[in-house]
């Protein structure tokens, strides 16, 4: 009965090499990477869940393309991002303090409304951890985040994490506006470039 | 930042975010640097704390004005216009998937003490007050053969050379009136003075194709407008870039320009730290004089003045628009340079709701400036708050080929980015050394 789609922007946070592209590549692609680099090229990945009740949900990742090296975000980043996954890896202790950085800078620069998913990544290396489950669990309930751990590397937990969002994100309504509904094709307000490209190439300034 | 760099770019205006973009994708290694701690330099959209950061450091944003949030106004004011260059580059780079665009409701145009509606259709060119009945006949006449022009078919050029005579003599062919002059050069071909007159008829017969092709496009008027601001320009830009590898570093004061003996460029020193690059790319507030070298990179061809204005309500005469752009040509005021006003509202997540940022702006020709505005100012009804500036407008002194160093030009008084655009194809030319060519991105959505 209710096959419904849904489409949100999800936003990715986190310390360079915590293994933000990791995730979202294991999640859209099933795929790991050892030696990756950087984020180079694809920073704009959609894949999309199906809830028990055979809701979709889909998703538009957003990566950071190394913009949060140097405090280099853009306000566009953050515009109307309806989910967040911040993520920090459970080996360094120093990228839980970043974590709670860029969770401050969400709930300052996000809609309030967005839902935020602490995420403890690199749980193969958990012979190596320095976070505790306790002291990260801790401050995701004060702060009222969900939370959990993932290996990008083995793929546990990934796909749950994304599941979680997708159910706790309030289907009730559609999303608001929103870069969910931009690339929905037709069904944005405003004027659509793309569109206008076709006539572009027949030279029209003489066809008119 | 000991690494070293193919390319480094100051500032991150929309003309240095598109070469950023452009240079990335193309396989450059980009270090794009800016002094503030915000996107855009002067093409940025700032909230109200920045705005007031800015204009009125001892002064708090009143909080009648509502969520700093929802506040990005335009440091520069210009629109998209339709079927330009800025919106060719935007589909080619594919940033259009990072923005939402909508119409500027209407152009109007100051005639006679009174602003009227440029025409958007047959309809309103009929209603239009602005000719009278014996005039829209030949205008009609006139937009016609421009219509009609084919250059490879003589017949169409009713024995007229585009290439040869001067816009004066077409007009005089058609006999059309000074005020129907004024109207077709300065709110159509949108030219700020009147020199292209006596000028080849060509330029203005391309603005005025341009200006009738963008606002068949999308009916309301020949302009778009970025959702939340003009500043989300130079983010998307910046965003292409990064993601093809470009290294973003906002907040970074450059201390020192570094030359080698033969004053070739070197490296950029920031914070007490030199990083190396082949070649620099960046606006001309970073190659003032006190730039630590000495040279005379930028001259200044002349200043804009713009006032920033909050309105609480729409601008008397437009029918309540939420954005319009009105024209003042320089002839009804006694001037020699236009006067624009380009304004925009909630509507474009620029504001809060029944709030209206208009900025009116003009080349300054006296020592007076804020007084030139005024007949812009008039029309705008009571003003909740202003802010003025007066920006030089700098031009570089050599193409850079010789040292590596690549400056490009200030925002213009222009009403649109076709010179934005002219000026990343220069800049292109003379840093990779042959002619941008628009490849389309590939697209890289995964479904």
């Amino acid at each position: 009965m209710s096959n419904k789609q849904y489409q949100f922007k999800l936003v990715l946070l986190g310390e360079s090499a915590v293994g933000k592209s990791s995730l979202v590549l294991r999640f859209v692609k099933d795929q790991f990477d050892d030696y990756r680099e950087s984020t180079i090229g694809a920073a704009f990945l959609t894949q999309t869940v199906t809830l028990e009740d055979q809701t979709t949900v889909k998703f538009e990742i957003w990566d950071t393309a190394g913009q949060e090296r140097y405090k280099s975000l853009a306000p566009m980043y953050y515009r109307n991002a309806n989910c967040a996954v911040v993520v920090y890896d459970i080996t360094q202790t120093a990228s839980l303090e970043k974590a709670r950085t860029w969770i401050r800078e969400l709930q300052r620069q996000a809609d309030p409304s967005i839902v935020i998913a602490l995420c403890g990544n690199k749980l193969d290396l958990a012979a190596r951890r320095q976070v505790s489950q306790e002291e990260a669990k801790k401050y995701a309930d004060e702060e009222g985040l969900m939370w959990m751990e993932t290996s990008a590397k083995t793929g546990e937990g990934v796909a749950e994490v994304f599941t979680a969002i997708a159910k706790k994100l309030p289907l009730t309504a559609l999303p608001s506006r929103a870069g969910a509904g931009r690339t929905a094709a037709g069904a944005r307000a405003g004027v659509d470039l793309n569109k206008q490209a076709a006539n572009h190439g027949q030279n029209e300034p003489c066809n008119c | 930042m000991d690494e070293e760099y193919d390319v480094i770019v100051l500032g991150t205006g929309l003309t240095e975010c598109i070469l950023s973009g452009l240079l990335s994708v193309e396989g450059k290694k980009v270090l794009h640097m800016d002094r503030n701690d915000y996107y855009g330099a002067d093409s940025a959209s700032l909230n109200l704390t920045q705005l007031y950061r800015k204009f009125r450091p001892n002064q708090a944003p009143p909080t009648e004005l509502g969520r700093d949030r929802d506040y990005a106004v335009d440091l520069v004011p210009k629109f998209i216009i339709a079927s330009g260059e800025l919106t060719r580059i935007l589909v080619h780079t594919d940033v259009t998937r990072y923005l939402e665009f909508k119409q500027i409701a209407g152009s109007f145009v100051y005639r006679d003490g009174k602003i009227s509606k440029v025409p958007s259709t047959e309809m309103e060119a009929v209603k239009s007050p602005l000719m009278g009945l014996f005039e829209k006949r030949r205008a009609k006449k006139f937009f016609e053969f421009l219509q009609n022009w084919r250059d490879d078919d003589s017949t169409t050029h009713q024995g007229i050379n585009l290439d040869k005579d001067t816009m004066k003599q077409v007009y005089e062919k058609f006999g059309l009136e000074p005020g129907t002059q004024d109207f077709i050069g300065h709110a159509m071909a949108l030219y700020l003075d009147d020199d292209y007159i006596n000028q080849s008829a060509r330029p203005s017969y391309d603005r005025i194709i341009l200006y009738t092709s963008s606002m068949a496009r999308y009916g309301k008027s020949p302009y778009i407008y970025p959702l939340y601001g003009l500043g989300e320009l130079p983010q998307s830009f910046a965003r292409l870039s990064a993601i093809y590898g470009g290294t973003y570093m906002l907040d970074k004061p450059i201390d020192e320009i570094v030359t080698d003996n033969d004053g070739k460029f070197v490296g950029v020193t920031s914070g007490g730290e030199t990083v190396k690059a082949k070649q620099v790319i960046g606006d001309p507030s970073y190659f003032l004089p006190q730039d630590g070298s000495g040279k005379v990179r930028v001259l200044e061809e002349g200043k804009v003045v713009r006032a920033i204005c909050i309105l609480k309500h729409p601008i008397p005469g437009t029918d309540d628009s939420d954005s319009v752009q009105i024209i003042i040509p320089q002839n009804q005021v006694g001037r020699r340079n236009d006067i624009y006003i380009a304004m925009v509202s909630s509507t474009h997540n620029v504001c809060a709701k029944d709030i209206y940022i208009a900025i009116v702006s003009t080349i300054v020709e006296t020592d007076k400036p804020e007084l030139e505005i005024a007949p812009g100012l008039n029309l705008l009804g009571p003003i909740y708050d202003k802010f003025v500036t007066i920006s030089p407008l700098y031009t570089p002194t050599s193409s850079g080929q010789a040292d590596n160093i690549f400056i490009t030009r200030s925002y213009d008084a222009t009403s649109h980015f076709e010179t934005v655009v002219e000026d990343v194809q220069d800049v292109w030319k003379r840093v990779v050394g042959k002619d941008l060519v628009l490849k389309k991105r590939e697209v890289e959505v995964q479904e």
